[in-house]
């Protein structure tokens, strides 16, 4: 009897003590995010380190987004064609998947991949200057590692997965074109002009931009967090690292969908 | 188990006269050239034969300080006091507090009591601005470096140059190229801090806690991990530059056998608590049993050898 109550006892405190963990550490996020974006006009002041970044999140990821791009298009250009066909409207095809990049494949396979590319490269960075004492180091020089290595890596980020979204999105169509234009031999008139009648500018092209935007900043800032909140230990980076990945991908598909029921009004009214 | 009480620690925790920080005073030799004797005691006998009438000012010091993580106490009590232009060690072993003690001078940490002034500033009482502003006064060298793995050696001495002076790059290069003279490293500048020997990283980021020209610099372990040679190498700079650039340096570490060699104050800490302090000499000669322990390298003592455990017998025929 006494080791049942024992027992539970254990297991509310345990219960108790993790909901207590959470909560400090979402506290801490979110006085960490404010720092950070309060730290913004320092990542601007040294543009040279938020260039840097922007080349190391952006351009280095160009190889793996761009040959994403590709096949997910031709993929898309394929499937769709063996739909739209069995009811007549494979003209319509360029319809289909400029839609499809440009609404949600385009800012959400690259926000994933931007991720698990730059996202984790952050984290770990971030995480073993911690670890080796550099950002300590850079504190007792009177240096602040929050404007001098955290901000630009953040800005790095965000101006980087916008422009990285849209050339997923259009290497995607360029795919689609090689494979339906070129391949299945659909008359490229109707191929581009069903796509620019139907492709609006402010209602689907910069809605897709607003979601990659959206999507740079929760992965930049997760990594960034992940990194800097790290265990100074190589386990620790480790598992920052994995966290970054888990939880911007997860923070990616659900903001997707917040997003989609607010812009996209198709459905209900 | 074995460990003195408390109150034990704290009757017992001078051997050396009272008044400590009037020992030996020596007068503050500032900018003297770096001397190029090979023997690392001629800086440390120097200056004690110059008797001067004023004491010293301080430059660093601790009063009653206690300092812990949750409820698990580091630091119990702490006094201690630096003053100008001297080495200080602050010697125990693993996992004492003595880094503590560094991150509480440096304000990385508030003391939970007791007072820690600076140049008679008190550091916890420091706004961010002020307390950055001090620490461009300070230099530290960190157990393994802590050099910048994306900058060549060159950059990382530039680095506190460039962040906190408008200096023209000529004057910058010319700064970096003297810093890196001083630990014998200028043909080293272009190299990564991945190309370096451990002694050599050491000795880098040495000359990069001293590219301010700080009035203190702090040593986390500087001895950690060094073959002999780079050993003395970088015991002597410690000593060298200190009297060279009129530097206070607070060493920590547990390296009593160099430690004793270049400094001229040392401070014993044992479970958060200062329990010994003195002169080098004094050390040598002191009967202290911890001191003992800890000079002499005995494995028990009143640092036991084993953790606290239940009896080792009971333990073994616990299920026979």
């Amino acid at each position: 009897m006494l080791s049942v109550l024992t027992g539970t006892t254990d297991a509310l405190r345990r219960l108790g003590g993790g909901v207590i963990d959470a909560v400090g550490r979402l506290g801490y996020a979110t006085r960490f995010w404010v720092a950070v974006i309060a730290h913004a006009p320092a990542a601007f002041a040294r543009l040279h380190l938020t260039l840097r970044e922007i080349y190391f999140s952006g351009v280095l990821s160009l190889v793996i987004i761009l040959v994403s791009g590709l096949f997910v298009g031709m993929v898309l250009a394929l499937q769709g064609y063996d739909v739209l066909q069995r009811y007549g409207a494979d003209e319509s095809l360029g319809v289909l998947v400029a839609l499809s990049l440009v609404r949600e494949l385009g800012p959400v396979v690259a926000g994933l991949l931007f991720a698990s590319r730059a996202g984790s490269a952050i984290t770990a960075e971030i995480g073993l200057m911690k670890a080796t004492e550099q950002l300590s180091a850079m504190e007792m020089m009177a240096v602040d590692p929050l404007a001098r290595v955290v901000a630009p890596r953040f800005w790095g980020g965000v101006i980087s997965m916008p422009l990285l979204a849209a050339l997923f999105s259009t290497l995607g169509v360029f795919g689609a074109y090689l494979v339906g234009v070129k391949l299945i031999d659909i008359d490229p008139g109707a191929f581009w002009g069903n796509m620019r009648s139907a492709v609006d500018f402010r209602y689907d092209i910069v809605n897709g931009i607003i979601k990659s935007i959206v999507f740079g900043i929760a992965v930049s800032l997760i990594a960034v967090f992940e990194g800097y909140s790290a265990k100074p230990t190589a386990e620790g980076v480790s598992t920052a690292t994995t966290r970054t990945v888990v939880a911007s991908s997860l923070a990616i598909l659900a903001l997707d969908f917040v997003l989609t029921v607010f812009m996209f009004r198709g459905f209900g009214a | 188990m074995n460990h003195p009480s408390a109150s034990g620690q704290k009757q017992r925790s001078k051997i050396v006269s009272k008044g400590a920080p009037g020992y030996n005073p020596a007068p503050l030799v500032a900018y003297r050239s770096i001397p190029s004797s090979p023997d690392p005691m001629s800086a440390t006998t120097a200056p004690a034969s110059v008797p001067i009438a004023s004491p010293p000012k301080i430059a660093v010091e601790l009063t009653d300080v206690t300092f812990g993580y949750d409820r698990r106490p580091v630091l119990t009590g702490v006094s201690m006091t630096i003053p100008q232009g001297r080495v200080v060690a602050i010697m125990g072993g693993s996992g004492c507090g003595k880094t503590t003690i560094l991150r509480l001078i440096g304000g990385q940490l508030k003391p939970q009591s007791g007072r820690v002034l600076v140049g008679g500033q008190s550091v916890p009482d420091l706004d961010r601005e002020a307390l950055y502003a001090m620490r461009r006064t300070f230099g530290m060298l960190f157990q393994f470096g802590a050099l910048f793995t994306d900058m060549s050696v060159y950059e990382n001495i530039a680095f506190a140059l460039r962040e906190h002076t408008d200096l023209p790059e000529e004057l910058i290069r010319d700064l970096v190229l003297m810093k890196l003279h001083a630990v014998g490293l200028r043909g080293a500048a272009r190299l990564m801090p991945s190309e370096l020997s451990g002694g050599m990283a050491r000795r880098v980021a040495l000359a990069r806690a001293i590219a301010l020209d700080p009035m203190l610099v702090m040593y986390d372990e500087p001895f950690a991990g060094l073959d002999p040679i780079s050993l003395g190498v970088v015991g002597q700079l410690i000593r060298r530059l200190n009297d060279a650039l009129g530097i206070t340096s607070v060493v920590v570490t547990h390296d009593v056998y160099e430690s004793l060699k270049i400094v001229d104050y040392l401070y014993f800490v044992s479970q958060g608590r200062i329990i010994a302090q003195g002169t080098p000499d004094e050390v040598r000669a002191s009967g202290d049993a911890f001191v003992r322990q800890f000079v002499d390298g005995q494995a028990d003592g009143p640092v036991p050898f084993h953790y606290p455990a239940t009896p080792y017998r009971s333990e073994l025929f616990a299920n026979a």
